[in-house]
């Protein structure tokens, strides 16, 4: 293969990542990550500094709508931000230290628990009263949102921002160990800790991806594993594949089916990066 | 949180930097930043690829550049060497160079929050958001260093 039609291929998988990953509502790291390593053979460590640099970017694009549409919580991602950079420095380093078993087996292990988190949002949650808490009043972390189908204002509250804190280190570790945006993890932590509605809970969480991602990019490009060799093309082929799905085949393709598909899928690659880190 | 912006869709369909009454709207601040920011990143990176086939034409035919590609190997990885590259038109550093600035676009974002929560007198956030910020240019700081 030459690097013309390697970078080629590169820029079409990451197309259909991107793609991919707008409609099921997760990054496209999750699913380019596998396509590198086992399919194109790239050495993770290249792959996950990749796949940092085109989560910032589609996290950046999408954030951009939701901010402007005052969907996202800008007073709670700065807040948790400080958790998740913290997070993703850890993860970053600590990527460099148990090496490519490692993080074949933590991205196996993340990858099964995302199939699940996937399964369990097709069922809605009951709503119950939040508490009140004083840490969240102090922050002033309360706030509200336009909701299209009841065509009203939607204010709502906040709680137990400190669990949230420590929840959003874990989902930054494991952002900066993988390459991966870990919206799976972030965005269940602010829903049922802080109790931000799902709506909320999903802008929210793609405003911070950014600044995490760019956390951990950061020391990554630093130890020489941002090639532009592949995180070109993976960059602009992810942007262009998820701004495509966005914006022309999203509500046109049926998501159940899809999502029911791709979490058979996301078993079978977990069950295989889990094997990899065990027993290369 | 001082809401002085309208909101709901009619909100989302003004695309003006200021509301009715002249102020700021910080959140259309923010989302042009972000948008213009990938944007530039993106055009960069695409710059570069093409320089890179321009000036190796043998890129499009041999095989054997492709070994270092997948297996580690030394790569512009400090701001100087990006510059440099860049300077001499090096097609690869142009790519590093928009793969830096979208790493720069959160940073920017959060400076650019930092501003605003100075404007709007809020020292709490001021010092979370200083926070942040530090931890952003440590990562660059700390990776060099490891």
């Amino acid at each position: 293969m030459t690097p013309f039609l390697f970078m080629l291929v590169v820029l079409g998988f990451s197309v259909g990542a991107g793609l991919l990953g707008s409609l099921l509502g997760i990054g496209g790291g999750l699913i380019l990550i596998p396509v590198l390593t086992l399919l194109l053979k790239v050495d993770i460590q290249y792959a996950v500094g990749a796949s940092i640099v085109s989560v910032i970017a589609t996290s950046s694009g999408a954030a951009a709508a939701y901010v402007r549409d005052r969907m996202a919580n800008t007073r709670v991602a700065m807040f948790l931000e400080l958790a998740t950079t913290a997070g993703a420095l850890s993860g970053a380093f600590l990527s460099g230290m148990v090496g490519g078993r490692g993080v074949y087996f933590v991205f196996g292990a993340v990858m099964a628990w995302s199939a699940l988190v996937m399964l369990r949002r097709m069922r809605v949650s009951a709503e119950e009263p939040v508490p009140a808490d004083a840490l969240a009043d102090r922050l002033a972390l309360h706030g509200s949102y336009w909701d299209e189908s009841q065509g009203r204002e939607v204010s709502y509250r906040v709680t137990r921002p400190l669990a949230g804190l420590g929840l959003m280190y874990v989902a930054g570790t494991v952002s900066g160990m993988l390459g991966i945006g870990s919206g799976a993890l972030k965005v269940p932590a602010m829903d049922l800790a802080m109790r931000l509605p799902l709506k909320v809970s999903t802008a929210t969480s793609n405003f911070m991806i950014g600044v995490t991602a760019a956390a951990s990019a950061g020391v990554y490009f630093a130890r020489g594993n941002i090639d532009p060799f592949i995180a070109g093309p993976v960059c602009v082929g992810v942007t262009l594949g998820a701004w495509l799905g966005s914006r022309h085949l999203m509500g046109r393709v049926n998501s159940t089916w899809l999502r029911a598909l791709f979490v058979g899928v996301l078993l079978w690659v977990a069950f295989e990066m889990l094997r990899k880190g065990w027993a290369p | 949180m001082p809401k002085t912006a309208p909101r709901g869709p009619e909100a989302s369909a003004t695309t003006a930097l200021r509301d009715e009454s002249g102020q700021l709207q910080p959140e259309v601040l923010i989302s042009d930043l972000l948008r213009y920011g990938v944007a530039a990143s993106l055009s960069l990176v695409t710059l570069g690829t093409v320089v890179t086939f321009f000036r190796h034409p043998d890129y499009l035919v041999s095989s054997e550049a492709l070994q270092r590609l997948t297996s580690p190997h030394p790569v512009p990885h400090t701001l100087g060497d990006v510059l440099t590259g860049a300077l001499a038109a090096r097609g690869q550093a142009f790519v590093m160079a928009g793969l830096l600035v979208m790493m720069g676009v959160p940073v920017m974002r959060v400076a650019l929050s930092l501003l605003i929560f100075r404007q709007q007198k809020d020292r709490l956030y001021v010092a979370i958001t200083t926070a942040v910020l530090a931890m952003l240019v440590l990562s660059f700081v700390l990776g060099a260093v490891h």
